[in-house]
């Protein structure tokens, strides 16, 4: 039977840690890129100051980017420590990807990062950018093959049930890799890091700016983050939505829950733009509703409804009853391999055995459900609603803001008069942790939204918990917290410690030479 | 184009390839780490210390993650079994991994000399704790595991962590710590400053005494003291992967396959003219000391895997729950695209790593630390 407090435990540590792993990932994602244009600007021009602007954000680069990778093998670690049955019922399909991932992407960022920062002399210049380059790439393919995997888990294309090995196996590789759902979400996410790197950027030159240092540093980053960061803030919005569209295909439940719909509106749906979903009474009160939208986002067309949560809740008793046909043809074949009935359920129904091991968490034997047990189990595929509801309008809302302060500021930028307006630059510095909040949001709206499944439909995921104790998970969750909450501490006072020294501050600019400021002659810092 | 059983030996040794690169890639850094302070008397010889694997430890490092990966992908039981199995001691290698990276940027971050102290101190534990433990995780393979799979082949774990501190274990732990600390030196000998590295001769053919001393210990130890698993009954090499249809016994020898393939002594014997060639090449000019203590170390893993084989993770509990290169596989289609990727991604790992090398190489010297300050 499985130990409650150890799946409670488990997924609030997988939580902790991810959400955690995740204010470093976005960051580097973004910042990486800004540091390759700003080099290929120096390699191209010449001009000392976007060396040193490379130099200066490389140093905060550094620091989370030591954060990243710290944190990001506790998420590796993880599957195996936390999640042993999920590993071993699903390795054969997500594990690959992740050692793919291992070999094409984070050996080279890892490879790289050291010779980005200690090979300055060492490098010809175009040997450097190169390298700063194939960081950048390094950096996003990473995320490119993480969320191939992740992408697999919200909708498990080209796989199949074994029941010899019990566990899903890859039928089709290339199915996983093109998983419309897994590169809707590899964009969404990657704009959404560039967003997180702009927005860095752009605030801390405002700081720069309010406090009169570095202008034509501040200036220039500034610029750049800018017009990197209109073009981030749009995609993230138009891929976000083509994601939201992958997701209406895949996982209603997930949709159904986003928009509080708990009954199947005609077609085409409207969208809730305000109100309290309440999840006892299955309403939502004082929702303002906008017509057609939900109905154009979700399914590109006017005629096609969204199914409503308690729909999709009768849906799914029928899929737990066929669950159970296949997993009692799977124990028949246990004992009689050439058994051709149960073949033959199991073939029909495979499709639907996750949902018999829905009810695995309350019983051994699936077999033995009563109808009562089956509504539970049914009605405990919705996910928690009014949280999802309100990160999902909050993310977005984000998202909007993110272009009009991008498009504002690429507009004063563009007019030379990014240091004009004392109130945009505040509003920059403000704006700081507003990327991050959207990611975490985004984060919670596709992970804690396919809950009660660690894949959708395939495997629920109290089942992939391992077989240790309560007190073990304790123990390391103690242990993640202490650790992670210092580790986050230093790391937020060297962020500020290095962000106000400035380049000034540590001797980058102005250049010791002013007259090389604008020549090709090398550094000698 | 190859059939299950030969990828499923391919990956058992892909397995092996990928440890070695971890222990022979990561094992010097992790001796660097250990040995900051004991080679490092200054905080300038300490940042020559630093300054010999900071180019190039994290890319290092990714041979575990790697390490991590392809298990999870090619051997998901025995990934799944032994992290959650052995809990508590692949957590501190976490949490020595994790402290890794900050370390080695947080320390020169901020100039007082507690705070280095600081993490000079949290480097070595780091060091030493994953020598440590993943020699302590060998030897246990040796001893079997108290893990047994149900008929879903959900696997229960009947054990505790100190169980893990096995007198055998201990001693395959010290074979592991005395091996990188040695490796470590020699990297030490190598690149770092003249005033360093001859410490680090000195460092060097102690511990790659106390090394061979140990590793002859504990071949013993596993001749006499330590009974093996032997697969009974037909094995069937390219069935489908469910541990549960093979019966083990319990109480053969480990050194079994020894006597049927006599070429795998070649690996204990490279070990230890590995070991040799540490103490005769240590003192001079040269990458010669790194390979040798390469060789050790590739030996040393590779005697050990020889004589596992066929098994992975054997269990004392349920002798049939064992873990084999024959059962505990993924499918053989994954096998296949992921040795199609390794047979693209390798090479070109290895040249773009060799690349870096170059471009960072050369001593070390105090000279060059106190005019050029800290990159990192």
């Amino acid at each position: 039977m499985i130990d409650a407090d150890v799946v409670t435990l488990s997924r609030l540590q997988f939580a902790l840690t991810a959400l955690y792993h995740f204010l470093f990932v976005p960051l580097t994602l973004g910042i990486v890129w800004i540091l390759a244009i700003m080099e290929s600007v120096y390699v191209m021009t010449g001009r000392e100051v976007w060396k040193r602007m490379v130099q200066f954000w490389g140093v905060l680069f550094g620091i989370n980017f030591a954060m990243g990778v710290a944190t990001g093998v506790t998420m590796e670690f993880q599957f195996g420590m936390n999640w042993a049955y999920y590993a071993h019922y699903v390795g054969d399909v997500f594990g690959t990807p992740l050692a793919i991932e291992g070999l094409m992407a984070f050996f080279l960022e890892a490879t790289l990062v050291g010779l980005f920062f200690m090979g300055w002399n060492r490098m010809s210049r175009v040997s450097h950018l190169l390298t700063t380059w194939f960081l950048a790439l390094g950096t996003n393919l990473s995320a490119l093959w993480i969320l191939i995997a992740n992408g697999w888990m919200q909708n498990p294309v080209g796989s199949a049930f074994n029941a010899e090995t019990m566990r899903m196996e890859v039928t089709s590789f290339s199915e996983v890799m093109f998983n419309t759902v897994a590169q809707a979400k590899f964009v969404h996410t990657v704009s959404a890091g560039y967003v997180v790197g702009s927005m860095f950027v752009l605030s801390i030159s405002a700081w720069f700016l309010l406090k009169g240092r570095n202008i034509d540093f501040a200036k220039r980053s500034m610029t750049v983050a800018a017009s990197f960061g209109l073009a981030a803030a749009l995609s993230v919005v138009v891929l976000g939505d083509e994601s939201g569209y992958a997701v209406s295909e895949n996982q209603k439940m997930k949709m159904a829950a986003i928009e509080a719909m708990w009954e199947t509106e005609p077609a085409p749906a409207s969208f809730t733009l305000f109100g309290i979903p309440d999840v006892e009474n299955h309403t939502t009160h004082y929702a303002l509703r906008i017509p057609w939208v939900m109905g154009l986002i979700g399914t590109r067309s006017i005629d096609k409804p969204i199914p409503g949560i308690a729909n999709l809740v009768e849906e799914t008793k029928g899929r737990i009853n066929n669950g159970i046909l296949a997993y009692d043809a799977m124990l028949v074949l246990r004992e009689d391999k050439n058994n051709a009935q149960a073949k033959a359920i199991l073939a029909a129904h495979d499709k639907d055995m996750g949902y018999a091991l829905l009810l695995k968490r309350v019983m051994d034997d699936p077999r033995k459900a009563t109808p009562a047990d089956i509504q539970k189990a049914a009605a405990s595929t919705i996910p928690n609603v009014p949280v999802l509801f309100w990160a999902f309008r909050l993310m977005v809302a984000c998202g909007f803001y993110f272009i009009a302060l991008f498009g504002f500021m690429f507009w004063q930028a563009s007019k030379r008069q990014l240091d004009k307006r004392p109130w945009l630059l505040k509003l920059a510095l403000w704006s700081l942790p507003l990327p991050w909040l959207a990611a975490e949001l985004g984060w919670i709206v596709a992970e804690y939204g396919r809950q009660p499944w660690a894949i959708e439909g395939i495997l629920p995921t109290a089942l992939g918990v391992s077989s240790v104790t309560a007190g073990q998970v304790w123990t390391s969750l103690g242990g993640f917290v202490l650790f992670y909450s210092a580790l986050a501490v230093i790391d937020a006072v060297l962020m500020v410690k290095y962000a106000k020294k400035g380049p000034d501050g540590l001797g980058l600019w102005p250049p010791a030479h002013p007259a090389r400021a604008a020549t090709n002659a090398p550094a000698h810092a | 184009m190859f059939d299950y059983e030969t990828l499923r030996v391919i990956w058992w040794a892909l397995l092996g390839v990928l440890l070695i690169g971890f222990a022979i890639m990561d094992g010097f850094d992790f001796g660097i780490a250990a040995l900051l302070r004991v080679l490092g008397k200054t905080e300038d010889e300490r940042l020559v210390m630093l300054e010999t694997i900071e180019p190039t430890w994290e890319g290092n490092q990714v041979w575990f993650v790697l390490g991590g990966g392809a298990a999870f992908a090619a051997w998901p039981q025995l990934y799944a079994v032994s992290f959650s199995g052995m809990y508590l001691a692949i957590f501190l290698v976490l949490v020595a991994l994790i402290l890794r990276p900050v370390g080695f940027n947080f320390r020169g971050k901020v100039h007082d000399e507690r705070w280095r102290t600081l993490w000079d101190w949290v480097l070595t534990c780091s060091g030493i704790v994953v020598m440590l433990i993943s020699g302590v995780a060998f030897g246990n393979l040796f001893l079997g595991a108290p893990f047994q799979f149900d008929n879903d082949l959900r696997m229960s774990w009947h054990g505790s962590f100190f169980e893990l501190l096995h007198p055998f274990a201990l001693m395959a732990g010290l074979v592991s710590l005395t091996m990188l600390l040695s490796h470590g030196a020699c990297w030490a000998a190598y690149k770092a400053d003249h005033i360093i590295a001859d410490r680090a001769v000195r460092v060097a053919r102690w511990t790659t005494l106390a090394y061979v001393v140990f590793y002859v210990a504990a071949g013993i130890w596993l001749a006499y003291g330590v009974a093996g698993y032997a697969i009974v009954g037909p094995v069937v090499t390219n069935g489908v992967s469910n541990p549960l249809y093979k019966q083990v016994a319990h109480g053969s020898s480990w050194f079994a396959s020894y006597m049927e393939h006599p070429s795998f002594w070649l690996a204990p014997v490279l070990a230890l003219a590995g070991a040799i060639g540490v103490q005769l090449t240590v003192g001079k000019k040269g990458l010669g000391c790194f390979i040798t203590s390469s060789l050790m170390v590739a030996g040393t893993i590779l005697s050990a895997g020889f004589a596992l084989f066929p098994f992975l993770l054997p269990s004392r509990l349920d002798p049939r729950s064992s873990l084999t290169v024959w059962d505990a596989s993924s499918s053989k289609g994954t096998l296949g695209l992921m040795l199609a990727m390794t047979v693209i991604f390798m090479p070109l790992i290895i040249i773009y790593t060799s690349w870096v090398y170059r471009v960072m190489r050369g001593r070390v010297t105090l000279d060059h630390v106190r005019q050029s300050g800290h990159g990192y």
